[in-house]
């Protein structure tokens, strides 16, 4: 079901849906009347210029070297791979959102450059190798070691820190993206009408009484 | 550099309003329905919800998933151009004050995103001096603004519940939003703490607003913040001021950045200068009346910086309080999660964009510590994921039995992770205490002699200081916060103690800040009489919050309306006298 098909499926009044509609309309069938002048392509609608301008900067700067791109995506994979639900965390780009976030929140740049770098020294000082080069069985064993912070040993407190803005930068994008939203089962962003918490929920909390 | 010009208009306006916000949309709507020619100026650009909201776009189509940034301070999608800092248009701070002003310059102003909440001011809040001797009374009662905040009622739209409550006036209501399911866990809670809970005021169109053929019903994707392409809930551009360009008596100029309001030798404004931010171009538009929307400090950097052989301290400032009286609403916060919502069923749970339940303040003070009240606001939800999802999870799953009914090492990675999204989805909550800040002469922006923005137009300079009396207020939203917590069976996350004074936000943070021009009966005490007429100067008016002599704990647009939408009246029925 569009957008349309569900406003009209709920009932909204004539006037609103058609408010509605013309708002949803196409840029090519702009009313001469309408004497607003920021209305650009479909992405642009009330973006400032100057928003416009700084995200297409953002967005052609580069940040990671293709080896720390690569880091990022095997150890995104570690963090949400994926399962009988929905897929991997590359397999919903979410190497690429860490790229373009670090270049938007500047303070994620060095703790994630150093964190990758500081994971690199660690496996060459134990394997010989970089992360991405060691054995599967080696990136779990390593990782193992920085993923859970009460019981990380003393000297890998860096590590951890560096793991949970990887783990923290995962989980957000992943769950932002349309197979993660949908994984998570958030139903809503489109028109309905609210009625209070179904009764089945309400029974399952004793919550009846309160509704 | 192209050679700077000044232009004149050269017809008179009846009435030029500077600002497009709650205050002065209010005025041009009644202005230019009455048939006077109105002339609106407005420091940022045109904007219309209809077609410039980013309503029900997802997070996935922000490239930052929704976060904010420094031109959104409340997320990518948020319906406010602007924040806490502009780019050219600087202010300072002196004594170490931290103080931070919001401006948002486009149509509607703040109106655009602001949360919604509609809370009529009570007896105690216009005449409290005589509960605690603190502060002045306003000029005006409950009883006065009583037929206003009715009509607003009316005109605008606003949910809520008939509770006959001392101090929190009831309203002409349209049904609230039912109460999410964690709200259902806090109602519990807060009635076993002891804390009053009742629905939610929000001016949302619950139903079709009766009478109204321009606006759409809500339909409860829960994001007035982003604006509402329906007209659903009240934004100053959707309701008043582009309904009052389709009168054919209101004309709006954007990007029109107010310099001065000019006035005669006799003192009298005659209209006011300005530079138009698309040419660069200085500008000077005259009218019969000048009425001032730019919100209480814009209001007040205008009055201070409009001097004149006649107004040499700035014009309607005589007394010398414009400035002074500066106070915003005391914020504090806390929140927590449900272990017993972990796992929960899902289902559309947006519901409005404003508050379905709240706490209002119906306590004794003279019990406690500090001399006014505050109200909760509170939410939680299935919420839409965003920027910031799922952060934490390593102080969240250690701490209760995994799906197998064995706790887990806290962290973690893969699948087991991953389902832990899923488990803990829905479950957190959050409140927030509003209250009354007392306000105080010392409290104050003032012109910063040595500083202009990149227009050369001099800044405002703040210094602010929260006393005990707030700071004893937020430390009893703290502990009012935990206790309903802990009666809720919830976790709560660590509370703030007295290093940060219990999580008073800084003055400014709540985007109340009202009082600084502020009225009264006594001339020299005041600014405006009681109708927010300047007492120096008969045909300048200001509607905004800065007549507010004292605020309440309750937020300030539908006053701001209810008494611009009164000075808007009495200008009609003394038009005769003003000799305009």
């Amino acid at each position: 079901m569009n957008r349309r098909e569900s406003l009209k499926a709920i009932g909204l009044g004539t006037l609103s849906a058609t408010a509605f509609l013309e708002s949803c309309k196409p840029k090519g069938e702009k009313l001469a009347e309408d004497t607003n002048t920021q209305n650009g392509p479909d992405d642009e609608v009330g973006r400032l210029p100057t928003e416009v301008e700084r995200d297409k900067k953002l967005k052609e700067e580069k940040f990671f070297n293709p080896h720390e791109m690569a880091t990022i995506t095997v150890l995104g994979d570690i963090i949400i791979p994926k399962d009988a639900r929905s897929g991997s965390a590359s397999d919903a780009k979410v190497p690429e959102f860490i790229e373009f976030i670090v270049k938007d929140m500047p303070e994620h740049k060095t703790p994630m450059r150093g964190g990758l770098r500081w994971l690199d020294v660690q496996c060459l000082n134990r394997y010989g190798k970089s992360f991405v080069d060691v054995s599967s069985g080696q990136q779990i064993e390593m990782v193992t070691e920085i993923a859970y912070p009460a019981k990380a040993k003393p000297g890998m407190q860096q590590g951890v820190a560096f793991f949970n803005l990887m783990r923290n930068l995962t989980a957000t994008g992943f769950f932002t993206t349309k197979m993660g939203i949908e994984d998570l089962g958030y139903v809503g962003n489109s028109p309905n009408q609210w009625k209070g918490v179904p009764i089945d929920v309400l029974k399952q909390y004793g919550m009846e009484d309160m509704a | 550099m192209d050679d700077i010009q000044l232009k004149k208009s050269a017809t008179p306006y009846d009435a030029i309003i500077v600002g497009s916000g709650a205050g002065g949309g209010m005025a041009g709507y009644v202005l230019a329905h009455a048939g006077l020619k109105v002339l609106m100026l407005e420091a940022g650009p045109f904007f219309d919800p209809k077609t410039d909201s980013m309503q029900l776009k997802w997070p996935y189509e922000s490239p930052r998933r929704g976060a904010s940034t420094n031109t959104r301070n409340f997320g990518d999608f948020d319906g406010a151009f602007g924040g806490w800092e502009l780019d050219g248009e600087p202010y300072t701070t002196k004594d170490k004050t931290e103080f931070y002003w919001f401006r948002s310059r486009m149509l509607g102003g703040r109106t655009n995103h602001w949360g919604r909440i509609s809370l009529r001011m009570g007896p105690d809040d216009f005449k409290g001096h005589h509960i605690d001797g603190l502060t002045d009374d306003w000029p005006i009662t409950y009883d006065e603004v009583k037929p206003f905040y009715d009509n607003v009622d009316r005109m605008i739209g606003v949910y809520g519940t008939v509770e006959n409550l001392p101090n929190e006036p009831d309203g002409i209501f349209l049904p609230p939003p039912k109460p999410r399911l964690n709200e259902l866990f806090i109602m519990k809670g807060a009635a076993k703490a002891g804390v009053k809970v009742i629905p939610g005021r929000g001016s949302v169109l619950t139903e079709a607003l009766p009478g109204n053929k321009d606006r759409g019903a809500c339909f409860f994707c829960g994001q007035c913040g982003r604006s509402c392409k329906v007209y659903g809930d009240f934004s100053s551009s959707s309701c008043l001021v582009i309904p009052a360009m389709k009168t054919g008596n209101l004309k709006v100029i954007s990007n029109a950045m107010v310099r001065e309001v000019l006035t005669d030798k006799n003192g009298l404004a005659t209209g006011v200068s300005y530079v138009s931010k698309d040419d660069m171009q200085e500008y000077q538009a005259s009218a019969k009346i000048v009425i001032l929307g730019a919100s209480a400090c814009e209001s007040a950097r205008l009055l201070l910086n409009s001097k004149s052989s006649a107004h040499p301290g700035g014009l309607a400032n005589s007394s010398g309080v414009v400035g002074k009286y500066l106070h915003d609403s005391t914020g504090a916060s806390a929140g927590g999660w449900l272990p017993q919502l972990q796992d929960r069923k899902r289902y559309n749970e947006d519901g409005t964009g404003s508050i379905h339940i709240y706490g209002p303040w119906v306590y004794d003070n003279k019990k406690l510590n500090f001399p006014r009240g505050y109200h909760i606001e509170f939410g939680g939800g299935l919420g839409m994921p965003e920027y910031g999802f799922g952060w934490g999870m390593e102080g969240l799953n250690g701490t209760v039995p995994g799906r197998d009914g064995k706790k887990k090492e806290a962290g973690g990675f893969g699948a087991s992770l991953k389902d832990d999204y899923r488990r803990f989805y829905g479950v957190e909550f959050g409140m927030a205490g509003r209250g009354t800040a007392i306000a105080r002469a010392d409290n104050y922006c003032e012109i910063d002699p040595n500083v202009v923005d990149k227009f050369g137009i001099p800044v405002l300079r703040f210094h602010y200081t929260w006393s005990d009396y707030e700071i004893n207020q937020a430390k009893h939203m703290q502990d009012t916060f935990q206790h309903i917590m802990h009666e809720m069976g919830a976790v709560a996350w660590p509370s703030p103690g007295a290093d940060t004074s219990y999580g008073l936000e800084a003055p400014g943070r709540i985007i109340h800040e009202v009082g600084t021009v502020r009225m009264g009966d006594d001339p020299k005490t005041s600014a405006l009489n009681k109708f927010n007429q300047a007492h120096d100067c008969k045909n300048l008016f200001v509607v905004d919050a800065g007549p507010f002599v004292q605020q309440g704990d309750k937020n300030a647009t539908w006053t701001i309306l209810a008494l611009s939408m009164r000075t808007a009246e009495y200008i009609l029925a003394q038009r005769n006298k003003l000799n305009v």
